[in-house]
C-alpha cells in the first residue's frame, strides 16, 4: 500500500521535471533557427519560438522569457498545457528525420526564469482614461485584461470563482499544470494594474447594465458550462468529470476513489479522470466510449499516455442504466453500438444495438463527456453560432460594446488554452482600436 | 590493401600520423601508450631551456554543442628534468625500433647551447630532432620559439648551426605567427634543413570571463595570448601547407613536410597529403579524445586510399597542388548556380534568409500553389501544425539571377540538398591575367567594363 505522501505525489507533482541548465542547453542548440519558422505560424498566439529558443542557447534567459511574453502572457501555462504534437512541435522542420525540438519543455524552461526572477511586462503606455470589464478570469480574461493593461487602459476581472485561472487554476490536473502556476500568472496580470475580483457572480451580483453604465466595454470570458445530463437512469450516482479534477487539486486527500472506475467519454478530460482515480489508486479504470479510437476527442498522444498508465478502452459501448445497489454505483449496464453515417460533426453515428445490454461493474463511475455550450447567450439574448456565442472579426457580440473570448464562443476549432490567450490578445487589439476611433464622452455639466 | 608506410628524410613509421610535440608526448609512459594503440610516430615534447609552468593552462573555443573547435594553451616546453626525458626516449626508442621518435628541441639562440643538446638528442638513439620556432608564449619572450620563428634570417642562422652538428634528420618547424610563411621556409631551404613542419600554434585570446571581467582562462587574475590549435586552425594550416607547395624555391629544394593544424579525422589528414605532406602530426584531437582514435586516422585512410586506388603515401603526396592557383587564374567565365532538392530540402528558409539578406536576393518562397510568397505572410489567427506544414512554402532558386556564391549550400543543415551545378554560360573562357593583357582598359575603367559586360554577356543586378 502506498503512503498518503506518494499517492500525494502521483497526482500532485509535474510529471515532466524541468529540464537542467545542461540539457535546456543541449536543446537549443539542436533549434536551427529557422526562418519565418513553421512552429511559429502553428502557434496560435505565434511566439517567435526560434528566437526565444537562440536566447535559451545564448544564456539571455531574460531575453528568452520576454519574447515569450510579448506573443503570449500565459506562456507558462501554455508551456505545460499545449499539445506541442499538435501545434509548433508537430510543425518543426526536424520531426520528419529526426526528434522535433523539445519547444514546450524549453519555454518552460524560460518561464521558470521569469518566475523566479519576476521578469514579467511592465506597462509602457500612457494610461488612456479607459476601463474595461472581463468576466471570467479564466486564461482568454486574463490574456485580454492583461493585453488592454499593457495598452493603458483600466481593466477589472469579476471572477465567480474563490480563485483567478479558471481552468488552468481548477480544471487541468496538476500532473500537467500545478495550481501554483495558474495563480502566479494571475499575479503576474495583477502586476500590470488589472484589478480582479473573486468570488463575485455576473448575473447574480453584478449586472449588464451595471457595468455598461461604469465601462467603456465588457467582455465575456465565461468558458462553458457544466457536462451535460447523460439521460440515463441512476445518473445521480455519477460524478462529474470537472469536479472529480477540481477535488484532485484542492483537496486529493479527500478525494474518494474507487477500485473499480468507469470513465465515461475519451476526451482529454476523461484521460486525465482516468489518470488521477488510477494514480489515486483505483485497481482497474476503464474508459467507455460510444465510438472508436478514431473517432475520439482526445489527442493521440493522451491516448498513448492513458494506455501506458494501464488505462483500459471500451469501444462501442453505450451507457444505457447505472445499477445501484444501496444508493451507490454497483455497475454500468451498457449496450454494444454500431456505426452509421456521419453526423453533423463529420464523425459516424453510433446506433446501439437493441437487446444487447451487458454490465460492466464499477464502484465509481465517472462522466466526461463535454461542457455544455454558454446558457449567457440567450439570457442576455445575444446571437448565437451552433449554441456558442457569435461574434464578429472584432470578437464583438451582437450587442455593441460586449465582446466575447474564449471556449464560448469556439463553434469551431479546439477549445484549448492557447487558442483562448490568443482570443484575448486579438480582442484587446481591437477593443483598442474601436475605442480610439469613438473619442470618450465628455459630461457636459 | 594501401600501403601506409612513409620513409620521410629517412625516418621511417608504420604509417605517416605521429603526436605533435605537445602534452600527448610528455613522458616514455605516454608515448610507450600511445605506440600500443597504433601510433606511427611521436615527436617529444619540447626539451631544452628550464622552465615553470602555471595553471590553467588550456583556454577552448566552443561552438555550440561543439566543444573544442580549437584550444588555446600557455603550456611552455617540457617542465620535466632533461635527464629523465634523454634517458625515457632512449627507452622508448630501444622498446618501439619501428616507430618514428623524433625529439623537439628548443634551446638559447647560442652555437654551444644548440651543439650540445643536438649532441645529447643523438645519443638517446632518436630518429630525428624537430626545432621548435613556433612556440608563441613565455618562450618567445626569452628569446626562443616564434621569436626565432618569426625572423627567418635568425631560423638560417640557428638552423645552420645545427646541421653543422647533427648527424640525424631535422625537421625545422614554421610559426604561423608570420606574414609570409613562404620567407623562413626559404631559410630552412638555404640552412639545408633535411625537412620541414608545419604549422606551430597562433597567437590567440580565447575570451572574457564576462562575469569577472577576467581573461580566460585566468591565471590569478591575468592572462595573455596562448597558442592556438585544433579543428579551427585546419584552413588556416592547408593555406599555409599549400604556399611551400607552389613556392618555386621550397617545392624545388624537395623538402618533405611533416603537416598539422587541427587534423582530427582520416579525411583531414587526406587532405593535408593531398596539400604536399609526407608526413602528418596531431594534437589536439588526441587531446579531446584519447591516442585510441589512431585506429580510425590509420583505417579510413587506408579505405579512401584504396577506394581511389593510392597504393602509397607518396602517391597522394601533394596530387592537389596543381590545382591550387590565384585569382588571376581563374576562368571568368565558368559559371555554377544552387539547385535545391526538394526531396531533401526540409523548408528551414535559412537559405532563403541568407540569399535575401545577405547576398543576392535570387531564392524565391513559392507557395504549395505555386504563388510566390512573402515571408510570415498569414493571418494571426492562422494555427496547427497541419495549416503550418501544409501552406510552407518551398524555397527555390532563380536561376538567371544566382551568381553562384554558394552561401546557400554553406548554410543548408541537410546534407546534399542544395547542388552547386554547373551551368553553361556561354561565354569565352578568360583570366583575369588574360583579360588584362588583351583588354587593358577594361580592367582600369568602370565604363569600359561596363561596354565589355554588355559585349560579352554578363549581367549583374
Amino acid at each position: 500500500m502506498e503512503s498518503a505522501i506518494q499517492l500525494h505525489e502521483k497526482v500532485l507533482t509535474e510529471q515532466l521535471p524541468p529540464l537542467t541548465a545542461n540539457e535546456a542547453s543541449v536543446e537549443a542548440d539542436r533549434c536551427l533557427y529557422c526562418y519565418d519558422a513553421p512552429c511559429t505560424r502553428a502557434c496560435p498566439t505565434h511566439i517567435d519560438i526560434p528566437r526565444f529558443i537562440k536566447k535559451i542557447a545564448t544564456r539571455n534567459l531574460r531575453g528568452s522569457a520576454e519574447t515569450i511574453l510579448a506573443s503570449n502572457l500565459l506562456g507558462a501555462t501554455c508551456a505545460r498545457v499545449c499539445p506541442v504534437q499538435e501545434l509548433c512541435e508537430g510543425a518543426c522542420v526536424l520531426g520528419a528525420e529526426h526528434k522535433p525540438i523539445a519547444i514546450g519543455r524549453l519555454q518552460r524552461h524560460a518561464m521558470d526564469y521569469a518566475h523566479q526572477k519576476r521578469v514579467y511586462p511592465v506597462v509602457k503606455a500612457e494610461p488612456t482614461g479607459r476601463s474595461i470589464a472581463v468576466i471570467g478570469a479564466g486564461p482568454a480574461g486574463l490574456s485580454c485584461a492583461g493585453e488592454l493593461a499593457k495598452l493603458g487602459h483600466s481593466v477589472t476581472i469579476y471572477e465567480k470563482r474563490a480563485q483567478p485561472g479558471g481552468l488552468s487554476t481548477y480544471g487541468i490536473i496538476a500532473l500537467r499544470e500545478p495550481v501554483e502556476i495558474a495563480l502566479e500568472e494571475a499575479r503576474m496580470i495583477k502586476g500590470l494594474g488589472v484589478t480582479i475580483k473573486t468570488g463575485i457572480e455576473f448575473g447574480k451580483d453584478i449586472f449588464l447594465e451595471t457595468l455598461q453604465q461604469e465601462f467603456d466595454g465588457v467582455v465575456l470570458s465565461v468558458g462553458l458550462g457544466r457536462t451535460p445530463s447523460l439521460g440515463i437512469e441512476g445518473e445521480e450516482a455519477i460524478l462529474d468529470g470537472l469536479g472529480f479534477i477540481e477535488a484532485s487539486k484542492a483537496d486529493e486527500a479527500s478525494l474518494h476513489v474507487g477500485q473499480n472506475v468507469i470513465v465515461i467519454g475519451a476526451g482529454n478530460t476523461a484521460v486525465d479522470c482516468a489518470t488521477i482515480a488510477r494514480r489515486l489508486g483505483a485497481e482497474r479504470v476503464t474508459i467507455v466510449y460510444r465510438r472508436t479510437d478514431r473517432e475520439m476527442t482526445c489527442y493521440e498522444h493522451e491516448y498513448d499516455f492513458a494506455r501506458r498508465e494501464g488505462i483500459e478502452f471500451r469501444f462501442l459501448t453505450q451507457p444505457a442504466r447505472v445499477v445501484l445497489e444501496s444508493g451507490a454505483s454497483a455497475g454500468l449496464e451498457c449496450l454494444r453500438v454500431e456505426l452509421g453515417e456521419p453526423d453533423t460533426s463529420g464523425r459516424a453515428t453510433p446506433m446501439p444495438v437493441k437487446g444487447s445490454e451487458f454490465l460492466l461493474p464499477a464502484d465509481q463511475i465517472i462522466k466526461a463527456i463535454g461542457q455544455n455550450k454558454p446558457s449567457l447567450a440567450a439570457w442576455l439574448g445575444l446571437q448565437t453560432k451552433q449554441g456558442f456565442i457569435a461574434v464578429d472579426s472584432d470578437f464583438q457580440t451582437s450587442m455593441t460594446g460586449l465582446y466575447a473570448i474564449g471556449d464560448c464562443i469556439r463553434a469551431s476549432g479546439a477549445a484549448s488554452t492557447v487558442m483562448a490567450v490568443q482570443d484575448g490578445k486579438l480582442a484587446a487589439a481591437a477593443i483598442h482600436q474601436q475605442l480610439a476611433h469613438h473619442p470618450k464622452k465628455v459630461e457636459v455639466s | 590493401m594501401a600501403d601506409l608506410r612513409i620513409n620521410f628524410a629517412g625516418i621511417k613509421s608504420p604509417n605517416p600520423f605521429w603526436l605533435a610535440s605537445a602534452p600527448p608526448t610528455n613522458s616514455g609512459a605516454q608515448i610507450h601508450r600511445a605506440f600500443e594503440a597504433g601510433w606511427g610516430g611521436a615527436v617529444w615534447k619540447t626539451i631544452g631551456a628550464p622552465v615553470l609552468n602555471v595553471s590553467n593552462r588550456y583556454g577552448a573555443l566552443h561552438f555550440g554543442r561543439q566543444r573544442m573547435l580549437a584550444i588555446n594553451n600557455v603550456e611552455l616546453i617540457s617542465d620535466r628534468p632533461i635527464e629523465i626525458n634523454l634517458r625515457e626516449i632512449a627507452e622508448v626508442k630501444r622498446n618501439w625500433p619501428d616507430r618514428a621518435v623524433i625529439v623537439s628541441a628548443m634551446v638559447e639562440a647560442k652555437p654551444e647551447a644548440w651543439r650540445e643538446i643536438v649532441q645529447r638528442i643523438e645519443d638517446t638513439g632518436a630518429d630525428g630532432i624537430e626545432l621548435n620556432y613556433g612556440c608563441p608564449h613565455g618562450m618567445s619572450e626569452r628569446g626562443m620559439g616564434s621569436a626565432i620563428g618569426q625572423v627567418p634570417e635568425y631560423c638560417e642562422q640557428i638552423t645552420r648551426w645545427v646541421m653543422e652538428a647533427a648527424t640525424i634528420p631535422v625537421i625545422m618547424k614554421l610559426t604561423p605567427n608570420i606574414t609570409d610563411i613562404v620567407l623562413p621556409a626559404r631559410a630552412g631551404v638555404a640552412a639545408g634543413a633535411t625537412a620541414l613542419s608545419l604549422i606551430n600554434t597562433i597567437n590567440s585570446i580565447i575570451g572574457v570571463d564576462l562575469d569577472t571581467l577576467e581573461l580566460t582562462p585566468s591565471i590569478g587574475g591575468k592572462g595573455g595570448h596562448g597558442g592556438f590549435a585544433g579543428p579551427a586552425v585546419k584552413p588556416i594550416a592547408l593555406n599555409m601547407l599549400a604556399a611551400l607547395g607552389t613556392d618555386e624555391i621550397v617545392s624545388s629544394s624537395g623538402l618533405p613536410i611533416s603537416a598539422m593544424g587541427g587534423i582530427s579525422t582520416w579525411a583531414d589528414a587526406a587532405e593535408f597529403l593531398l596539400l604536399g605532406a609526407s608526413s602528418l602530426q596531431v594534437c589536439t584531437a588526441v587531446m579531446h579524445y584519447g591516442y585510441r582514435i589512431i585506429e580510425d586516422l590509420c583505417d579510413g585512410l587506408s579505405n579512401w586510399m584504396d577506394e581511389k586506388g593510392f597504393m602509397t603515401i607518396a602517391d597522394v603526396t601533394g596530387q592537389s597542388l596543381h590545382r591550387v592557383s590565384e585569382f588571376k587564374n581563374l576562368d571568368l567565365s565558368y559559371r555554377a548556380a544552387a539547385r535545391i532538392n526538394v526531396d531533401k530540402c526540409i523548408k528551414c528558409n535559412l537559405c532563403y534568409v541568407a540569399c535575401n539578406d545577405t547576398a543576392h536576393q535570387c531564392i524565391d518562397l513559392v507557395s504549395p500553389q505555386g504563388e510566390f510568397m512573402a515571408p510570415f505572410s498569414y493571418d494571426a489567427r492562422s494555427n496547427g501544425k497541419s495549416e503550418a506544414v501544409k501552406t510552407r512554402p518551398q524555397p527555390v532558386v532563380r536561376e538567371e539571377d544566382c551568381v553562384g556564391c554558394r552561401l546557400c549550400y554553406n548554410v543548408c543543415p541537410v546534407d546534399d540538398c542544395i547542388d552547386m551545378v554547373e551551368v553553361p554560360s556561354g561565354r569565352t573562357s578568360i583570366t583575369w591575367s588574360e583579360l588584362s593583357e588583351q583588354q587593358a582598359q577594361v580592367t582600369e575603367d568602370w565604363e569600359q567594363m561596363k561596354a565589355y559586360r554588355e559585349r560579352v554577356g554578363i549581367h549583374i543586378h
